[in-house]
């Protein structure tokens, strides 16, 4: 399985950016058509996306369109041109209850019939940014067999809750990070987090991807190129930690073929929670 | 009465010849006057050092580049010959840059019409390339440059330096007072083989200054200026500090072909030119260094802070300056021991007695464009406009024992690897390694380099793929036209003629 570490928003209407977004690396890569790009830029940029998609660039790449509210007149369009360019997953903005994501698959399914891809192929993320999305995590995130992750976005949930952010510790995320990692490891799907925005505060950022990695998400939203490797040299197992996972499972095997129920490696248990730790840990493609 | 020789000489026809005593200050005739003794040298005008210099029409003047984009001396001193109605005159600068584009006109007047350098970029570059001059601009490396003085090709007749403090007598650096740029690497060169030396200074400190980069017995005038340069351009342009994503990722990429090239081991040398990307190595090298415990014997090179940082941190033993980059380098250069300031011809020039570039384990170089022979040309814009420098990068990777060059395989949308360079400035035989931002290509000629790269699960290619790649992404450009005008020469470091930028057709 490919991890799911790092999302790179992709501006759609910035070729010099859907042009060298790839050389990066992300796991996946968000062409945004939302707000990103403004009302006079929506038709070019939905335009150069749907070429993007099909660019040999970004094969090995999870390729993430980022539509507009289905309640806008542009959020149709931008869906069309998503799945008939076979784009992997549609990120839903804004989504507040489980109708919404129930609404987006059933033009999911219609779009995928139209332009002949297999029912059920493209996948959903919904992006949660307000308080009745934070309450309704657990419902939006397993409203469809199609949804593979939830993200939290920051910056409209504090709007919505009438604060801000605070810097260092941030206790207004909080609940919302908590809410929306318990509704997505509920659902088995993954967990994103907020996006950090100053590009140029790499102590920052660091100190939020290990808060965000120790509470249990498996990503981050990014917003800039350089942020990449940065989470990804965050999120990469230490050797010692693959070289204990290894043990792991070479002990478990050997208790296994000698029919003992608990093995035990540097005079520690073995049981089945720290075996499957350790098969998450190298099942999981870490190479940047 | 018979003078002392007399009888002697009528013996020896050699002593016949010899001059006779006239006196103990016939020689030094300042010696009797106490003003002059001290404040000979002294100029009350750039004018009037100019006047005393000796310039005539259609000799050669000089300057150096340590100030970069905030050089004002080279400006200051054309316009100022310019009013004074001087004609014909040869330029030769270590370098030159954006900040010269009013050269131009002194081109058009008829007050420059040479010019000797290592680099011409903005405005003056592009209309040298139209064909603003009668003669081709010569554009030599910064050892080729010594090379070219000393074999008597370039002959200075009044070098001009910009230096941030000196004595009266000409003890002069570029480390301390408030202008300082660091190290005089440059001036070094002009001062040792010019027949005139004017210093222009801000500050006149206390006898005897030191350090003197410019010693005393180099120096024959002084004039106090405030304008010869603004220190905090220095480090803008060429020798910046990159925040771009893709130059911190062909860095980062660097950086780890350093580390597998099997030349990362303590004790190593090594070399960043200038480029965003090139510098910015130098940061990602630091946390492998730490890591696995290796300190580099020396860094070369036009110095940047990165470098001062790694040498402050112990990670680099000493430091070796022909040009300081930035501000923190040319601190560094002030109050470390350990940071030496060398001449141009210690640096590079490859008929030097020793140059420290046959040191070099690693450099990282950048380039305009790296051709599917390794060629590379720093010189020439996708446009054909001469927009760059040579710099010491013929001369570092000639000598260096891995030569790594950084460039993006883009940019805009014109590819950086091409079929055949438009102009030739290094040859391929000395270029190891390319990297940029989609993979990595190593010279046929280094088998085992490839090898460790492929082997540490790096991205590398055939320098043909990557050409393939970059086509692939641009399509064919099409090719660049040229007249048959040759506007400028580019030497080689051994002062032989490689290459010729011919006018681009409009």
């Amino acid at each position: 399985m490919k991890a799911r570490r790092s999302m790179l928003f992709v501006p759609g209407d910035n070729p010099a950016m859907l042009s060298t977004a790839f050389l990066y690396k992300p796991d996946s890569v968000m062409f945004d058509l939302e707000d990103a790009v403004s009302p006079r830029e929506k038709d070019s940029a939905r335009l150069l996306v749907f070429q993007v998609l099909n660019h040999p660039a970004y094969k090995d790449i999870e390729r993430v369109v980022r539509i507009n509210p289905l309640t806008s007149e542009y959020g149709l369009k931008d869906l069309g041109a998503a799945i008939r360019g076979r784009a992997d997953v549609i990120r839903l903005p804004k989504t507040d209850s489980a109708g919404e994501i129930h609404e987006l698959e059933s033009h999911v399914a219609r779009l995928e019939k139209e332009y002949g891809r297999p029912v059920g192929e493209t996948k959903l993320i919904a992006a949660i940014e307000s308080a009745s999305g934070v309450v309704n995590a657990l419902s939006i995130a397993t409203a469809s067999p199609r949804m593979i992750a939830i993200a939290l976005a920051g910056f409209d949930y504090l709007v919505d809750m009438g604060t801000r952010r605070s810097g260092g510790s941030e206790p207004e995320l909080f609940y919302a990070r908590a809410a929306v990692l318990h509704a997505a490891r509920n659902a088995h799907i993954d967990a994103f987090d907020v996006v950090y925005g100053n590009v140029d505060d790499e102590g920052g950022f660091l100190r939020e991807v290990h808060f965000a990695k120790q509470l249990g998400f498996d990503g981050k939203s990014l917003i800039h190129p350089k942020q990449v490797d940065l989470l990804h040299r965050a999120y990469a197992p230490s050797p010692a930690d693959l070289e204990y996972a290894r043990r792991v499972i070479a002990v478990a095997d050997a208790a296994r073929r000698n029919g003992l129920g608990v093995a035990s490696l540097d005079g520690k248990m073995v049981d089945p929670p720290v075996i499957k730790e350790a098969e998450q840990l190298l099942s999981r493609d870490y190479v940047a | 009465m018979n003078t002392v020789i007399e009888e002697p000489a009528r013996q020896n026809l050699q002593l016949s010849r010899l001059p006779e005593f006239a006196g103990a200050y016939a020689q030094t005739p300042y010696l009797a006057d106490s003003e002059r003794k001290l404040h000979r040298k002294r100029c009350g005008s750039l004018e009037e050092a100019i006047n005393r210099s000796g310039l005539k029409d259609g000799m050669t003047i000089s300057f150096h580049h340590a100030f970069r984009e905030g050089d004002k001396v080279i400006n200051t001193v054309v316009d100022a010959v310019a009013r004074m109605g001087f004609k014909n005159l040869t330029l030769a600068s270590s370098s030159l840059l954006n900040c010269h584009d009013p050269l131009v006109e002194h081109i058009k007047n008829g007050v420059i019409t040479g010019i000797y350098s290592s680099g011409l970029r903005g405005k003056l570059g592009e209309a040298i390339s139209n064909g603003l001059m009668e003669v081709p601009a010569q554009i030599h490396s910064h050892g080729g440059r010594v090379h070219l003085i000393q074999s008597g090709e370039l002959q200075i007749d009044v070098a001009f330096l910009g230096v941030s403090c000196c004595d009266e007598f000409g003890n002069a650096n570029g480390s301390r007072g408030k202008l300082s740029c660091g190290s005089l690497g440059y001036s070094k060169v002009d001062a040792q083989y010019a027949r005139t030396v004017v210093l222009l200074t801000p500050e006149i400190v206390p006898f005897p200054n030191y350090p003197a980069s410019v010693s005393q017995d180099r120096v024959d005038l002084i004039v106090q200026r405030e304008d010869i340069g603004d220190p905090s351009l220095i480090g803008v342009g060429a020798a910046r500090i990159t925040k771009n994503p893709r130059e911190l990722l062909i860095a980062r990429r660097a950086a780890a072909v350093i580390e597998h090239s099997g030349y990362f081991k303590d004790g190593f040398s090594m070399q960043t030119g200038s480029g965003g990307a090139s510098t910015a190595a130098t940061r990602f090298l630091e946390e492998r260094m730490a890591a696995l415990g290796i300190t580099a014997g020396f860094a070369l090179g036009g110095i940047t802070g990165a470098i001062a940082d790694l040498h402050k941190k112990g990670l680099v033993k000493a430091v070796v300056d022909v040009q300081s980059f930035d501000s923190d380098g040319a601190e560094s250069l002030r109050t470390s021991p350990a940071h030496l300031e060398i001449s141009a011809n210690e640096y590079a020039n490859p008929t030097s007695k020793a140059a420290y570039v046959d040191r070099v384990d690693v450099v990282i170089l950048s380039a305009l464009e790296i051709d599917v022979d390794f060629n590379v040309n720093v010189i020439t814009g996708s446009d054909g406009v001469i927009r760059g420098a040579s710099g010491g990068h013929c001369d570092v990777a000639a000598a260096a024992n891995l030569t790594i060059v950084v460039a993006p395989l883009v940019r805009g949308r014109i590819p950086t690897v091409v079929r055949r360079v438009s102009t030739l400035v290094t040859p391929g035989e000395s270029i190891d390694v390319v990297v940029t931002d989609h993979a990595i290509a190593v010279n046929s000629k280094r088998p085992e380099i490839d090898q460790r790269l492929r082997d540490a699960h790096l991205p590398v290619v055939t320098i043909e793929e990557l050409h393939e790649r970059a086509l692939a992404l641009t399509g064919e450009p099409e090719p660049l036209e040229f007249n048959d005008r040759p506007v400028a020469i580019i030497r080689y470091r051994d002062g032989s003629v490689i290459d010729v930028v011919r006018q681009v057709k409009n």
